[in-house]
């Protein structure tokens, strides 16, 4: 446990350290808060809109957090391509495989030091809308569990960027891979609107639309889980790759 | 204890694919020995080194780091073994202590004691002057102490260094032997270097490898006193052949034509002062007389040069 959080440490120590965390983050930020601010300007101009069941709470949830899921699917790849393509590039994977660290040990601390990156984001998208706390109540519940939702998605895209990241050497082969497989599986989504079984299933497989009762305040452990399960589907997958790649 | 065997590793092989890269390698090294691992490139060394590393799972055989079988319990094993690769594995966005820091927290050094082998391992690989700046905008040269530090850092039982001085300035080279030497005193060490005088100053031992086998495995001697089986002289006026047969401590010679003659020796015998004595008292007109010394140079040569050399072919033994 603590060679895990040894290595989970210098992981985000050295995502923070490199300027790439810091322009994407940069970058996030300017788009939110342009987002941010025409979702002010549009709910400021149709006041009539809100009324005893909508508010600026639903704004925020639909407006910038609903948007803010694109965004995420575009920016993680770019962070999780280096987990492991860019170490075993420049040689200095070796350092971990040589080291007592199991491979358990090595896939949680990089995916934990992955979510120094992920709390950062969370904190962005956290600050705007609690800022207007100050005029106006907001229901914090529902700004949550869209936090909540989106924190999940992120670990999710963070989950398999890191397996993609195991397969190759090349950073940037790691990261249009894994945009490619993310954005296959929100995709399922379209097929969900088929009729009968198959809609079913590719529903539920469907990445985003469990962020879907999230982003609304709806709290469904079936959702959580999902999430869950998609993390620990692709850590372990990491996890063998690595072990093939030994023998 | 101080014969314990710190590893070892028994009918070693690894293929990729088609390709043998190592096939039934077997070594041992006791504490306090240093080997050398010699190789034409692509000869295997860096692959049995992985292996040895546990970095690579080898195809047949196996390896144990003081007494500790690394297929079984590798994370027990690898506690007792620091590994140099080819390539030093550096963060360049880190400096030297923080790297180091990672790196001793890494291999199990409990958090009180890290600071000291940090700073240790800085002053035996020349280091503290950098200590605060950043990896990547280190010297190739330093960069690569830094990884040899990484190495040591942990004080393991075994160090495994893949070319060590590769990218050195000669100072450096000089002072990282110096370290290595130290090293060997309480640990064992195996290093690759494609530098012959360099394995040569600093090895107790040398194996040489090539396409995968091991060719040659023998106890390097100091300098000057390497064993030789033959003695080469040159004589002016040619003596007559009962009178060389009749030299204390040679078993047969054979004359090369224009004076020049082999000697054989027998067994730990040293003719050369009784050869000189002898052509002084009979007047040969003794030019040359000098012992054939198989450099490591030569061996290397005639081991890896041209066809595979079947190993029974060779005077030298074969330890494969």
């Amino acid at each position: 446990m603590s060679t895990t959080l040894t290595i989970a440490g210098t992981e985000a120590r050295r995502i923070f350290v490199s300027p790439l965390a810091w322009a994407v983050l940069a970058v996030l930020q300017a788009i939110l808060g342009f987002i941010f601010l025409n979702v002010l300007l549009e709910y400021a101009r149709n006041p009539g809109g809100a009324d005893q069941y909508t508010g600026m709470s639903d704004y925020i949830g639909s407006g910038l957090y609903g948007f803010a899921t694109i965004l995420l699917l575009l920016i993680m790849p770019l962070l999780t391509m280096r987990l492991f393509a860019e170490e075993r590039k420049n040689g200095s994977l070796t350092l971990l495989l040589s080291s007592p660290a199991s491979l358990i040990e090595i896939v949680l601390g990089k995916f934990l030091g992955l979510g120094s990156f992920v709390l950062a984001a969370l904190a962005l998208l956290a600050v705007m809308p609690l800022t207007l706390l100050v005029g106006t109540p907001l229901d914090l519940g529902r700004i949550g569990a869209g936090l909540l939702g989106l924190g999940l998605l992120m670990a999710s895209f963070g989950a398999a960027g890191l397996f993609v990241s195991t397969l190759t050497k090349e950073p940037t082969i790691a990261a249009v891979v894994t945009f490619g497989l993310l954005l296959l599986i929100w995709l399922f989504g379209i097929l969900g609107h088929r009729p009968g079984l198959v809609g079913e299933v590719f529903t539920y497989l469907a990445l985003v639309d469990h962020f879907e009762n999230l982003r609304r305040g709806i709290f469904n452990s079936a959702d959580i889980a999902y999430y869950l399960l998609f993390i620990v589907l692709f850590l372990w997958l990491a996890v063998l790759r690595l072990d093939i790649e030994r023998s | 204890m101080d014969n314990d065997i710190l590893i070892e590793a028994r009918g070693l092989s690894r293929r990729y694919g088609l390709t043998i890269a190592v096939s039934g390698l077997d070594l041992s090294l006791r504490k306090g020995e240093i080997l050398g691992l010699l190789g034409p490139n692509g000869a295997g060394k860096s692959t049995t080194m992985k292996m040895l590393a546990g970095v690579l799972a080898p195809s047949g055989g196996s390896v144990r780091i003081n007494g500790i079988a690394i297929a079984d319990e590798p994370k027990q094993a690898k506690r007792h073994l620091g590994y140099l690769p080819e390539q030093p594995p550096v963060y360049p966005e880190l400096t030297v202590d923080e790297y180091l820091r990672y790196c001793a927290g890494l291999h199990g050094v409990p958090r009180g004691a890290r600071a000291a082998a940090v700073a240790r391992a800085q002053q035996s690989c020349g280091l503290t002057e950098v200590a605060g700046r950043l990896i990547g905008n280190l010297s190739k040269g330093y960069q690569q102490r830094v990884g040899i530090a990484q190495a040591i850092i942990h004080r393991p039982a075994v160090v495994i260094l893949d070319e060590p001085t590769v990218g050195l300035d000669p100072i450096q080279i000089l002072e990282i032997r110096s370290l290595i030497k130290e090293l060997g005193e309480q640990h064992s060490v195996i290093l690759s270097s494609h530098i012959l005088p360099e394995i040569q100053a600093v090895c107790g031992r040398v194996m040489i490898i090539d396409r995968g086998l091991v060719v040659y495995s023998e106890p390097l001697k100091a300098a000057g006193t390497e064993s030789f089986t033959t003695v080469l002289a040159t004589f002016r006026h040619a003596p007559m052949v009962n009178a060389l047969g009749a030299i204390a401590g040679v078993s047969r010679f054979e004359a090369l034509g224009r004076g020049q003659v082999r000697f054989h020796l027998a067994d730990g015998a040293d003719p050369r002062e009784a050869i000189a004595q002898a052509a002084v008292g009979g007047g040969w007109g003794l030019i040359e007389l000098r012992a054939e010394v198989r450099t490591l140079e030569e061996i290397f040569v005639s081991l890896t040069s041209g066809e595979r050399p079947e190993p029974t072919d060779h005077p030298l033994k074969d330890a494969a």
